[in-house]
């Protein structure tokens, strides 16, 4: 698949089709496998148990997966995501700020779709602040940009750390349920509001996909072809940023598994155009999720391991990434 | 005709341009040329709608750029910058295609198929067609640049720097292929470039810049003097007429 470098018209256009194709079955059999392997016992408990979760890791490998995409594009890099730009640090930080101020008693009475869609908000303004001064009117270093990246979301964690530890022992159990990524305390409650989002942004990034396709030849490019360019990269922004929000608000934290998810769909479709990599990243996502959970949980017996072994692996395909990256 | 009219643009404080006004009549080749740090390509971005100029208007046949509808002007004006970087893998084919996304947002009709078909003859690119854009030369892939701007099917086409890095032979077909654009597809194009002979040889007008200003405008006969040259370039510059030919001797 990696070396389908058609060498006719007719090939260019079914070969992705094929593999996205080969791709979706893959992925219905990691949900098969998650939702069969290992079953015993009554069926009306089972499936609503594994249901709600599959649900979760399905949303979430699609949000990340077409986030990343998009984002990597609006921003013309293939090492940055939304994640290593500090995106999600700075929910967490909001999380830790409002059980700290409101206290984890008022924070629990607060219904969890309007603190969702507040935090969103807020993470919609610094997202907004961040691009405009990173990547707004000049084009800086990529490696500015990392350590900008990182920096913040050191800077977002040791806030956060700093409000932990002098937060009440109690509100901090009640925090720390909602911080780590775990992919087996999918939050039930956001679940269906967190469909509704994520199928709108996606119906909306493939309303977008031609203009993505322009948006990722660079500014000037676009701007050549007629494409708003600051216009519809602060859509695209937007879009991402509810989508982060999403994704953390359900498990937690993933930081290099978009990373991971894209560079996949690079590799193994070598086109530009949004229209496949943007499907072929979400399959590639929810195989990756579902296929591995279904592993390590099932098979292997392991808990909470899912997201460790993503970090791990995804960081050292970032450090590839960024060492290819200089040496080119 | 494109309208340059009394447009500024400063860096920190720094002009850049200076209140630069400069009509380019519809037909034909207009070299812009100039030393280093003259405004030239910043002109043609602020033309090209990539830069914004703090005071001034651009208008193309009398319509302004800074409010005309973005699709609009890039059925009418096409812009080749100097480095076309992308991360994207794009094919040949690909890339000429996208020439056709202000006429078909990027779904591509029969017709669009036939443009970008007769840009690639029209650079000698169809056997490349299929290849990937890194798997070119740098000449090929000026000229895969070159194709998709034709693609683009405009009446104007500003050109920025488009012989960098060309060797002599690239450089003197790109040169005959703008003349032929010019003259057989009826465009108006203008090049930013820094080879005088080559300007003076390919080019209908010749536009001097210098320090942010236009300091003069005319055909090459009128510009290729000595005086004038050495002026521009503070440095001593003769001119000869060899075969029918000015040529700079510096």
């Amino acid at each position: 698949m990696a070396d389908a470098v058609a060498s006719t018209g007719e090939a260019r256009a079914m070969r992705p089709a094929l593999a996205l194709a080969l791709l979706a079955c893959a992925a219905v059999a990691a949900c098969a496998a998650f939702m069969t392997v290992g079953a015993r016992g009554d069926w009306s408990f089972i499936l609503p148990f594994r249901g709600t979760k599959l649900a979760g890791l399905v949303l979430v490998a699609v949000a990340i997966g077409t986030a990343t995409v998009v984002f990597q594009t609006i921003t013309n890099n293939r090492i940055l995501t939304p994640s290593i730009m500090g995106f999600d640090a700075l929910y967490i930080l909001l999380q830790t700020a409002l059980v700290f101020s409101l206290g984890a008693t008022q924070t629990t009475a607060l219904d969890a779709r309007t603190m969702f869609l507040a935090e969103t908000a807020m993470l919609l303004v610094f997202g907004g602040l961040l691009y405009h001064w990173l990547f707004g009117a000049t084009a800086r270093s990529l490696h500015l940009l990392l350590l900008v990246g990182i920096v913040f979301g050191v800077f977002f964690r040791a806030i956060s750390g700093l409000l932990q530890r002098i937060m009440d022992p109690g509100e901090f159990l009640v925090l720390q349920d909602r911080m780590f990524a775990s992919f087996n305390t999918v939050n039930h409650e956001l679940l269906l509001l967190a469909a509704l989002i994520v199928g709108a942004v996606c119906l909306g990034f493939w309303r977008l996909h031609q203009v993505f396709d322009v948006l990722a030849l660079g500014r000037e490019a676009a701007i050549g072809l007629g494409v708003a360019h600051a216009r519809m990269v602060a859509l695209a922004l937007v879009l991402v940023t509810v989508l982060v929000a999403v994704s953390t608000a359900l498990v937690g934290p993933i930081s290099f598994f978009g990373l991971l998810v894209a560079n996949l769909a690079y590799l193994l479709f070598p086109t530009a155009r949004h229209a496949v990599l943007l499907p072929a990243s979400a399959l590639i996502g929810v195989i990756a999720l579902v296929g591995g959970q279904t592993v390590l949980e099932r098979v292997l017996s392991y808990d909470t391991a899912l997201s460790v072994v993503i970090e791990f692996i995804g960081g050292i395909a970032f450090i590839l990434l960024v060492v290819r990256g200089g040496a080119r | 005709m494109i309208g340059v009219d009394e447009v500024s643009l400063s860096y920190d404080g720094v002009g850049v341009l200076r209140e630069v006004t400069l009509n380019l009549p519809k037909g034909g080749v207009t070299a812009i040329i100039g030393p280093n740090g003259a405004g030239k390509s910043t002109l043609l971005s602020i033309i090209g709608r990539i830069l914004r100029a703090d005071g001034g208007s651009v208008t193309l046949d009398g319509m302004d750029l800074a409010t005309a509808p973005g699709p609009v002007v890039a059925r009418r004006l096409a812009v080749l910058r100097q480095d076309n970087h992308t991360t994207a893998r794009l094919t040949v084919r690909d890339l000429v295609g996208f020439g056709r996304y202000p006429h078909s947002r990027g779904r591509l009709t029969t017709e669009d198929g036939a443009q970008i078909d007769r840009a690639l003859a029209y650079l000698g690119l169809s056997d490349l067609a299929n290849r990937f854009l890194d798997q070119l030369s740098g000449g090929q892939r000026q000229r895969a640049h070159i194709a998709m701007i034709l693609a683009q099917d405009t009446d104007y086409i500003l050109l920025d720097e488009p012989l960098n890095n060309l060797d002599i032979r690239h450089a003197v077909a790109i040169m005959a292929l703008i003349r032929r654009a010019a003259g057989e597809l009826g465009k108006t194009i203008a090049v930013v470039m820094h080879d005088i002979n080559m300007a003076a040889a390919g080019c209908d007008r010749i536009v001097v810049m210098k320090e942010g200003q236009v300091t003069a405008h005319g055909t090459p006969a009128e510009i290729m003097t000595g005086p004038l040259l050495s002026a521009v370039y503070e440095t001593p510059i003769e001119v000869v007429a060899l075969h029918d030919r000015l040529l700079a001797l510096y």
